[in-house]
């Protein structure tokens, strides 16, 4: 009862909840996109101790133990050089989750700094990088990667480099239209008219404000970076042998998908979990922090 | 009306430019020369040259890029050097192969779509809206490659009802449709359950209630109507995924559509074929954009009168 004095006061002066407020609103409102944190931390620490949660080496071959049937020793099987497929999934969870963090990071980064150039300036500086987000966005993602991955050529690191520069465009725009409407807001005048700089302004002023939506952003982003990881690696222009990269592992075992088929489905499945995992967290967190980008 | 249009498609024509600048661009920043990447490290020297020299590749960039946009206007998109064909005789070669693919997808996803994201809207926060909610999720979140080789394994294999892989028949191309659509059907009852659920707690609804009207006239009549506009728009805005779903369902399916050209064209490293796909794709999707503006603004008075 007093917990809800004390917020009806404090909504009341404008006294805006604190990140764990909106925490435990998240545990309250939405227990899927609660119990999708638990899982996505699991699958973090599993991937962080995966020397110590496999069972077995994921790189080990036993050939003696090729395209076994999932067992007590092997809960899912062993692929065609008999290694354990439940490991190489949980090192391949390595992967994705990297590819998933930080090439969306790197991407909203420039994305962010544009959007910000971008709806800051106004004019000239405005115009050329809002076309240059009109072309970037007007590739299907997968295409663009693809053209990226055949110039510099295939691997890991450079789908790193092919996900961090393609998917700017999306932030620059959201983070523009805030901007937008935020330099008009008196906060900033007030700033501006104390003199202080351009940089500061955007940064310490403007920035902050954007906050809620590019979080929100930043956990869709990451389900649409590991599947493009995916998608790549599947298309055998990704990752390369004898990387656990789930993509990778699905494409490899779909030759035997009619006598071994958790060979490829068990690794689409481990991408699926992911995906559906932060896909669920970010719909609960947009819920709470931003009902501006539910508008969009 | 008529100037609105023109203005959108004058817009359109910068984007256009610049996608065909950016892949070319892209493409021949290759480190080393673009002729060394295409045939190997380990080619004669003098056969690169002479290579360099048929494709224009030695010549100025800008020099290069406004003769492939005077030859792609004549409908000329290179030769591919694999195949030693027209690059736009290749395309074209394949194209209806995704056309079908994509359409019958469109298909499957708008009909799922649909009819889930209104049964989610009338059963709002209860089980059967949970359920397809979750579900709608679970169709965005799958890999395209999961749900083709699941539908493989289960209802090609398994239950022999269609063929494992081809592209001649109806039949064959039914796993292919849904395989690909499946992915838009969770996007599309997502988006028409929540506006539904925004145009049911309008006024007019609540007249047309009053009037006596059945619910069923009152959400099919009134509600539906209102709320299918954007719905209707991302049909177009959905050829971007679709294309993009396309390459792996392809690749799965062994269907011989644009998707496979490009991946081919990376895997034997045929520039030209690879630029002919993506750029050949690219203002494909343009179109789609465009067209699902102008729709949008046929079928909106609100932005008809706007104009």
């Amino acid at each position: 009862m007093n917990d809800k004095i004390e917020k009806n006061i404090s909504s009341q002066i404008g006294e805006e909840d604190t990140w764990l407020d909106k925490g435990k609103t998240l545990v309250r409102q939405n227990k899927i996109a609660a119990f999708s944190a638990l899982v996505i931390l699991l699958i973090l620490l599993a991937a962080i101790f995966a020397p110590l949660v496999a069972p077995y080496d994921h790189l080990e071959q036993s050939l003696a133990d090729r395209l076994k049937d999932p067992s007590a020793a092997h809960w899912l099987g062993t692929d065609e050089l008999g290694r354990d497929v439940l490991s190489r999934i949980i090192f391949g969870a390595r992967i994705s989750l990297t590819i998933g963090l930080v090439p969306t990071l790197i991407s909203m980064a420039i994305g962010t700094v544009l959007g910000l150039c971008a709806g800051f300036y106004g004019g000239k500086t405005d115009f050329i990088i809002m076309r240059l987000a009109d072309v970037m966005l007007a590739f299907p993602s997968l295409l663009l990667a693809m053209v990226v991955m055949y110039t510099m050529g295939g691997g890991l690191v450079n789908i790193f480099i092919a996900l961090s520069l393609v998917n700017w465009a999306g932030t620059a725009r959201i983070v523009r239209s805030q901007t937008l409407s935020l330099k008009e807001k008196e906060f900033v005048e007030a700033a501006r008219s104390m003199g202080v700089g351009k940089w500061t302004i955007m940064f310490r002023h403007i920035l902050p404000n954007c906050l809620p939506s590019l979080i929100v952003l930043f956990t869709l982003n990451i389900p649409a970076a590991i599947l493009s990881e995916a998608s790549l690696s599947f298309l055998g222009i990704g990752a390369q042998p004898p990387s656990p990269s789930w993509g990778l592992m699905a494409v490899r075992g779909k030759k035997y998908l009619f006598s071994e088929p958790w060979l490829s489905i068990a690794p689409s499945a481990a991408i699926m979990v992911v995906v559906l995992a932060f896909n669920f967290l970010g719909d609960g967190l947009r819920d709470i922090l931003d009902p501006y980008l539910k508008e969009q | 009306m008529f100037t609105k249009i023109l203005k959108r498609i004058a817009i359109s024509i910068p984007v256009l430019l610049g996608v065909v600048l950016a892949i070319f661009i892209m493409l021949r920043i290759v480190p080393g020369d673009p002729a060394t990447t295409m045939m190997g490290e380990h080619v004669n020297p003098a056969v690169i040259e002479k290579i360099s020299r048929e494709m224009g590749l030695d010549q100025p960039l800008y020099i290069q890029f406004f003769k492939y946009i005077g030859n792609a206007l004549r409908g000329d998109f290179g030769t591919s050097y694999r195949l030693n064909r027209n690059v736009a005789q290749i395309i074209l070669d394949s194209f209806p192969h995704t056309v079908r693919l994509s359409l019958l997808a469109a298909l499957v996803a708008w009909t799922i779509g649909v009819t889930a994201g209104v049964i989610a809207a009338i059963r709002q926060n209860r089980l059967l809206d949970r359920l397809f909610m979750g579900g709608a999720l679970m169709g965005v979140s799958m890999p395209v490659f999961m749900t083709a080789l699941i539908l493989q394994y289960v209802f090609a294999f398994k239950l022999k009802w269609f063929p494992v892989s081809g592209f001649d028949s109806l039949q064959a191309m039914i796993l292919p449709a849904i395989a690909l659509g499946w992915n838009s059907a969770g996007s599309i009852a997502r988006m028409t359950r929540s506006n539904l659920v925004e145009v049911m707690q309008n006024d007019f609804i609540r007249t047309a209630r009053a009037k006596g009207l059945r619910e069923n006239g009152v959400i099919v009549r009134h509600a539906l109507k209102n709320a299918m506009l954007p719905v209707v728009t991302m049909m177009a805005l959905q050829i971007s995924s679709m294309l993009s779903g396309a390459v792996l369902t392809e690749s799965v399916f062994g269907v011989p559509g644009i998707g496979r050209l490009a991946v081919n064209g990376i895997e034997t490293r045929d520039m030209p074929l690879l630029q002919g796909t993506v750029i050949f794709t690219t203002i494909l999707i343009i179109l789609g954009n465009l067209a699902a503006d102008l729709l949008y603004s046929v079928l909106d008075p609100r932005i008809r009168e706007s104009a």
